[in-house]
């Protein structure tokens, strides 16, 4: 079992090739549709930079960082700290407009999410040396366990619990790679392939 | 009558977090047969690892907690006015609890009325029956999953479906190819055959009330059920499209008689989550299945 922490080094992960199982331990970031909209409009293309001190404090998270495509379920503590209930993984496919400038500004190492990404992103992962992690689709209470401390949030009034960017520490957290830093998409091969088979089902070929 | 509030509150609480057996043995069996250290292994390594969490700690096994449908089945007597007031009222004291995600967002405002109630939500279906006790079986069924279900109005040139068992049999297999990468693989395909355009979709979702592997009565049906699962695991989608020989964990088919101008042919896709359970109400006696 290969295991990345994070900040992940760009020899770690030109080192990973689709189907690899990982375990992933460290600080990450989540980030849904509202905060890629923000980081692009804010950040990314503009002059101007826009929430300054949020810029600052996301900087080092993301350098060698992960972004994990959430929308989770948090519950308030008592001493008022967080923690997940559920925490499973949302559509990634809706970021693919902003994901390949979010990787190379921040240098950003990796992605996770459900259902792959498409060839703007794989071509930045290629370039820059990031890879996507395939979470488990449902598989919330796991996940939610794998979560060992919600560090900050930020944003939260702005954007809501399910957009905001939550920082958070998870431990063995297991994922599989489905696109990797020298081309190469699972979720492309497999089209390909149950293409080709359904056609010769249904005698299409 | 009784008041069975609390009873339908524990029939959602058992329905959000505990898998039914037939459907947590056909994900074991599917391990079993996904090559050692394969991604497929891994994942439905992770989703056994996640109900058996979900169960343990009585937490969502899922996040998407689904609509949540319902099929009343009581006896002459009862008022189904009364039953769906408290369906609904315990819909409300499920989401309190967190058993239930808010669900249910009215589609002119876009509001979440917050606490899974609304217009037609809890979907319930009343059927009075000549027992003489109540039984209530409920399904959550998630977003991502409902958004793959498709009809197909036979007959569908581009792929040569005729309006026949054949026919059938290809726009199925289209369905399967097509939900790669949108509901959570493996899942379970309940397909009708006939109908209008509602009661397709409702034959259609009526079959993931069936136990895994229990085959149709009718041969014909029996033998398509059958085929249609072999051939969909040929297409080697895999669980979370990851590849691999597990791409649907059963399929199950009925029927409805149609006009002799329409041919639909409904599949509709229940992901691996699939989450069911029922209630027995006999006198004072409340059981779970
Ligand atoms: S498709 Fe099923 S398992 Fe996947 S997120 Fe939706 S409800 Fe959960």
């Amino acid at each position: 079992m290969i295991t990345l922490q994070t900040p992940i080094s760009e020899e770690e992960i030109r080192a990973l090739h689709t189907g690899d199982i990982v375990r992933l331990s460290g600080t990450i970031v989540t980030a849904r549709d509202a905060a890629h909209k923000l980081m692009i409009e804010n950040f990314i293309r503009t002059d101007t930079i826009g929430y300054p001190e949020l810029y600052e404090k996301l900087k080092p998270l993301l350098k060698g960082g992960v972004i994990y495509h959430c929308g989770p379920v948090v519950a308030q503590n008592e001493d008022g700290s967080y923690r997940f209930v559920a925490a499973g993984p949302t559509t990634s496919i809706r970021e693919e407009p902003y994901e390949a400038e979010v990787i190379e500004h921040f240098g950003v190492r990796a992605i996770i999410g459900k259902g792959g990404m498409g060839p703007k992103t794989l071509a930045a992962c290629e370039a820059f040396g990031a890879v996507y992690l395939h979470a488990v689709g449902g598989a919330a209470s796991l996940i939610a366990s794998a979560v060992e401390e919600v560090q900050d949030v930020f944003m939260k009034d702005e954007l809501g619990v399910p957009e905001a960017f939550w920082v958070i520490r998870v431990k063995d957290w297991e994922l599989v790679v489905t696109m990797d830093s020298h081309g190469s998409s699972l979720h492309q091969q497999v089209k390909e392939q149950s293409e080709a088979r359904f056609k010769e089902l249904v005698g299409l070929v | 009558m009784q008041d069975l509030t609390d009873a339908f509150v524990e029939l959602f609480r058992r329905a959000a977090t505990d898998l039914p057996p037939d459907v947590e043995n056909a994900l074991r069996q599917a391990y079993e047969r996904e090559e050692p250290g394969s991604p497929a292994q891994s994942v439905l390594g992770n989703i056994l690892e996640n109900v058996n969490l979900a169960r343990k700690q009585s937490t969502p096994i899922c996040q998407d907690t689904g609509t949540p449908i319902f099929y009343v089945y009581y006896p002459a007597g009862w008022s189904t006015i009364k039953l769906r007031e408290q369906i609904e009222e315990a819909a409300r004291r499920a989401t309190a609890k967190s058993y239930l995600r808010p669900n249910a967002v009215d589609s002119l405002t876009g509001k979440n009325s917050g606490d899974n109630t609304g217009e037609d939500f809890p979907v319930i279906h009343f059927v009075e029956w000549e027992n003489d006790y109540l039984q209530v079986d409920l399904a959550l069924k998630g977003g991502g999953s409902e958004n793959c279900g498709v009809q197909y109005k036979l007959p569908f040139n581009e792929l040569h479906a005729g309006r026949d068992l054949e026919g059938v049999r290809r726009v199925a297999l289209d369905a399967v190819e097509k939900a790669q990468g949108l509901g959570c693989a493996p899942g379970i395909l309940g397909i009708a055959i006939g109908g209008d355009r509602g009661t397709g979709y409702e034959v259609s979702k009526r079959q993931f009330f069936r136990n895994i592997g229990q085959r149709s009565e009718t041969p014909e049906l029996a033998d398509l059920e059958e085929r249609i699962y072999e051939e969909a695991n040929m297409l080697g989608i895999g669980p979370m499209g990851f590849g691999g020989k597990t791409t649907v964990l059963d399929v199950q088919i009925d029927r409805a008689h149609r006009l002799p101008a329409s041919y639909f042919v409904t599949v509709s896709y229940m992901c691996w989550a699939c989450r069911r359970h029922r209630m027995i109400v006999r006198g004072d006696e409340i059981t779970y299945q």
